[in-house]
């Protein structure tokens, strides 16, 4: 009888091995990847427990852990519970969403700047909102269902563009940006033609924030998530193959159509239940996976990594957008700009100081 | 004008066999009414000039493309009718293309070729570490384990691709190719390592080559293509004749016996030496 779970250098790196029920569950862990993992978490965690704790109204941490466990004054309990763990929560499960989206649409078109974005997704989920905004003044529920019918029927459309005898990841970039950039023209002929305030209302939720989400979001997300999740770890494995090569991928049994169409959807789920919620936040999904990637060490796009870095990323650009000028809040969507920005910047130099080699 | 070939040098009944099939592309007919089989056991080379058909006819031998009629036969039944997974643990396949992933070791590539033998649970087994270990050993790249592919020479990314199928651990192996962008010596090594898995470790092998002397020198069944037809197959001591190379690539030249492997040698005759060629050798 083996030890059902062993750490060995395997081919040079470290592997966690786990053999369980006479071989019938049998698991390779990349050691390096999984305290990745844990130390983002441990960092996202740790950065979502200081906007419990900090604000208007500062609480100390232990009071905050007391009222996590339901032990604290019915005020202090009212202030971090009701008030900020909502918003604290969603940014972190968004925020893993749209690191898990990104590195799928990356995956899948075999490119770093592969992202929800660049399927159009963004652009026409800002349109369908833009719509029920200043056409049809719309409630909550029916600005974030015209951004999911928005932008699901744009990432449609893009990929029955893109299809000629499959889609290719290249042809779904250049579509892509085609489309995007239609629709944006158009969101700006709907903002123009609009009222001041109804355009005010507009900007803010194009440019993406969490402010005033409550615990009924929170349960909304935490339930499509739930759903979601099992789709994603079902079709990671031939994610994997499908990196190699169409051809590769089929010689290995991997049905390469039905795979691609099954990551797309839940790519394009994991979005819209972001943008559903919370608007359109650029950027997390396009460089959460590829930072994840780098301190990982690991080949592709990596899902686990790239989800706990998606939500390190939304929970300190959230803590940022809510504490930086304060009291004046900042939709997070801008700051996750800025910081976009920032890590392209660093992408290029990077790049450029590769090339003389 | 489709004949139909008794197949004289077929040394034993054959595990894959396309018969009467007609591929192509969405609009482009690229083969009609073709009919190949190979042979068991066997080191099968394809040859013919560019467009001929044998990468497509590869692909059809391969499962990649469903023939619009006739069928590919896999052990007696229509390959289309095997579950992908169950194709995938008879035959591997080399494709012309193969991309790797951005920043993945020797190792982590090799293993992805195990893929057709792991479930959701089963995801390393035993079995899956001793293929790819052998699988590393067999083409020399154990010692490259740890490296980045994309930091390796020409040469030995291809034999990491040709291990990565290796580990696949398939009777059959396709390869689409295997010695375009290498040079000389690397291609002698790969076409060596290819006929020892065939003669040491009875894989049946079938290569789609561009290099008519090498197809000949290593190839025990040769099989020659012009236009989506079979020109000629055989042994290619028996088939390779000036005739031939002259009907399959419209190239005039010389066939004569390799001094080392003593199989044909075709030398080609440019325009400009024929005349002296053709007074010595009357």
């Amino acid at each position: 009888m083996t030890t059902p779970a062993s750490t060995t250098m395997l081919f040079g790196r470290p592997f966690g091995i786990v053999r369980l029920l006479d071989g019938r569950i049998t698991q390779r862990l990349d050691l390096r990847a999984l305290v990745v993992t844990l130390a983002l978490v441990t960092i996202a965690l740790a950065v979502s427990l200081f906007a419990l704790a900090s604000g208007e109204f500062a609480v100390p941490v232990g009071e905050v852990i007391g009222a996590l466990f339901g032990q604290a004054s019915p005020k202090v309990h009212m202030v971090v519970v009701e008030w900020r763990l909502p918003r604290a929560a969603l940014a972190l499960l968004l925020g893993a969403a749209l690191g898990v989206s990104g590195a799928i649409f990356q995956s899948l078109t075999r490119n770093p700047l592969g992202s929800p974005d660049i399927i159009g997704f963004n652009a026409g989920s800002y349109t369908g909102a833009l719509i029920v905004i200043t056409l049809l003044n719309g409630s909550f529920y029916a600005v974030a269902g015209g951004a999911l019918v928005g932008g699901l029927l744009t990432a449609i459309v893009v990929y029955g563009l893109s299809w000629r005898s499959g889609v290719q990841g290249f042809r779904l970039i250049v579509v892509g940006i085609g489309v995007s950039a239609m629709l944006t023209s158009l969101n700006t002929w709907l903002m123009l033609r609009a009222d001041l305030k109804v355009a005010m209302m507009a900007s803010i939720w194009g440019s993406g924030s969490l402010n005033g989400l409550g615990l009924d979001r929170l349960l909304q997300v935490s339930i499509v998530l739930a759903l979601v999740m099992p789709f994603v770890l079902l079709l990671s494995r031939p994610m994997r193959q499908l990196e190699l090569g169409d051809d590769a991928a089929r010689a290995h049994g991997v049905s390469v159509e039905r795979t691609r169409l099954g990551l797309m959807m839940v790519g394009v789920a994991l979005t819209a239940i972001a943008t559903g919620i919370a608007g359109p936040i650029a950027f997390v999904a396009l460089a959460a996976p590829q930072i994840a990637r780098r301190l990982a060490g690991s080949a592709g796009v990596a899902l686990l990594p790239a989800a706990a870095m998606g939500a390190l990323l939304l929970a300190a650009s959230d803590v940022l957008a809510q504490r930086a000028f304060a009291p004046s809040q900042l939709p997070v969507g801008i700051v996750t700009v800025c910081l976009g920005g920032l890590y392209f910047a660093w992408l290029l130099m990077r790049e450029a100081r590769r090339q003389p080699r | 004008m489709n004949k139909i070939k008794p197949a004289p040098s077929r040394p034993s009944p054959a595990r894959i066999e396309a018969r009467a099939a007609t591929i192509g592309y969405d609009r482009r007919l690229i083969a009609e009414n073709l009919s190949v089989a190979i042979p068991d056991g066997s080191f099968t080379v394809i040859v013919g000039p560019n467009a001929c058909g044998k990468s497509t006819l590869l692909r059809a031998l391969s499962r990649l493309l469903r023939p619009a009629s006739g069928e590919v036969l896999l052990d007696g039944r229509s390959i289309q009718s095997y579950p992908a997974r169950d194709v995938a643990r008879k035959l591997g396949l080399l494709p012309q293309t193969s991309l790797a992933p951005d920043g993945i070791t020797v190792a982590d590539l090799v293993a992805r070729g195990r893929y057709p033998h792991q479930k959701f649970l089963q995801q390393w087994s035993k079995d899956d570490e001793a293929a790819v270990i052998g699988a590393m050993e067999a083409t020399k790249v154990t010692d490259l384990s740890g490296r980045l592919v994309d930091e390796l020479s020409g040469g030995q990314r291809q034999r990491v691709w040709v291990a990565m199928v290796l580990a696949q651990e398939t009777p059959l192996l396709l390869l689409d190719e295997p010695t375009t962008f290498l040079d000389i010596a690397h291609q002698i090594e790969l076409l060596e390592l290819l006929r020892r898995l065939n003669r040491d470790e009875g894989k049946t092998i079938v290569a789609v080559l561009h290099d008519l002397n090498q197809a000949c020198r290593y190839a025990t069944h040769l099989i020659a293509m012009r236009e989506g037809r079979v020109m000629a197959e055989g042994q290619p001591t028996g088939i390779v004749t000036a005739e031939l190379v002259e009907a399959v690539f419209g190239l005039p030249c010389l066939v004569i016996e390799d001094p080392i492997s003593h199989t044909p040698l075709v030398v080609p005759r440019g325009a400009g030496e024929v005349h002296a060629i053709a007074e010595k050798t009357s």
